[in-house]
């Protein structure tokens, strides 16, 4: 089954990639070809080193309520997050005005891919990064730019972000 | 064609700010952490408004291809960013350099 999910986004990402080439919608015969040549191969090397990383699963990703969900949020929650922080980290490049240090969050997400897209969401967002994860009690350690205290709000790190994130992965 | 590429121009120029500034935080920030945060603007907002604006610019001339590669090439990057900045900043930390000035470090009193 993930070598089917491997090899569908292969064949996905092919045919945008060559989008505009023909006139069998968007692409021509050759390309539709080559792209199924292709998906196989790359389906059969990345199922085997995600099955090697202990990977299982992998259906979550063609599901079209996660995908949905997943736009929802790109677009509610994180790009406020991105231009406010952005422009935040800006003006603290310009001014100078720093209280940096390493909090703990414990975001209580279960699966490893939760915690996946909220540790590459909080590294993202200028003015926090993820600097290392306790896989076992599934907290995440974040170095924060302008820390207000020493036990900052888990909110102050990263909004609404893990019950995004448990909405979407979870 | 004609007053629209400005559009893409002021795009291009905007995020070129982001840049700019993302540069000079790595001057003016103390640690490698804090100089982080300077590289993580300029891949999010520099780079997407440069992308945007060159996507734009594709879309002007009737270029699919130009339209097209640069927001593929912005998906890769958005998901291939957090990788690397993670990577960064666990292996320094790792390899004993700690964040100073920090108010606290969570991280090295749990190594502890």
């Amino acid at each position: 089954m993930l070598f089917f999910v491997c090899a569908f986004f292969s064949f996905v990402l092919y045919l945008i990639l060559t989008a505009g080439s023909g006139n069998i919608g968007l692409w021509a015969p050759e390309e539709i070809a080559l792209a199924f040549i292709f998906a196989v191969p790359t389906g059969l090397i990345a199922s085997r080193m995600l099955s090697a990383l202990g990977f299982k699963g992998g259906t979550a990703f063609l599901s079209p309520r996660r995908w949905l969900l997943f736009f929802i949020y790109i677009i509610v929650s994180f790009i406020p997050a991105l231009v406010k922080a952005n422009l935040d980290v800006a003006m603290r490049v310009i001014t100078g005005k720093i209280n940096p240090g390493i909090v703990k969050i414990s975001p209580k997400l279960k699966t490893d891919f939760g915690m996946t897209m909220l540790a590459n969401s909080i590294t993202l967002t200028p003015g926090t990064l993820s600097v290392s994860i306790d896989d076992k009690k599934k907290e995440l350690y974040i170095h924060g730019i302008s820390l207000s205290g020493k036990d900052a709000p888990i909110s102050e790190i990263c909004g609404n972000f893990p019950e995004w994130a448990g909405r979407v992965a979870e | 064609m004609s007053g629209l590429v400005l559009i893409s121009y002021g795009l291009i120029a905007f995020g070129m700010i982001f840049h700019a500034l993302g540069a000079i935080s790595l001057f003016r920030f103390p640690d490698v952490y804090t100089r982080m945060h300077g590289t993580t603007m300029i891949t999010t907002f520099g780079s997407i408004f440069v992308i945007l604006g060159v996507a734009f610019y594709g879309f002007l001339a009737n270029d699919f291809a130009l339209a097209a590669h640069p927001l593929i090439a912005l998906a890769f990057l958005l998901l291939a960013a957090p990788a690397s900045s993670h990577a960064t900043a666990r292996a320094a930390h790792r390899s004993g350099v700690y964040p100073k000035p920090a108010i606290v470090d969570r991280l090295r009193e749990a190594e502890k």
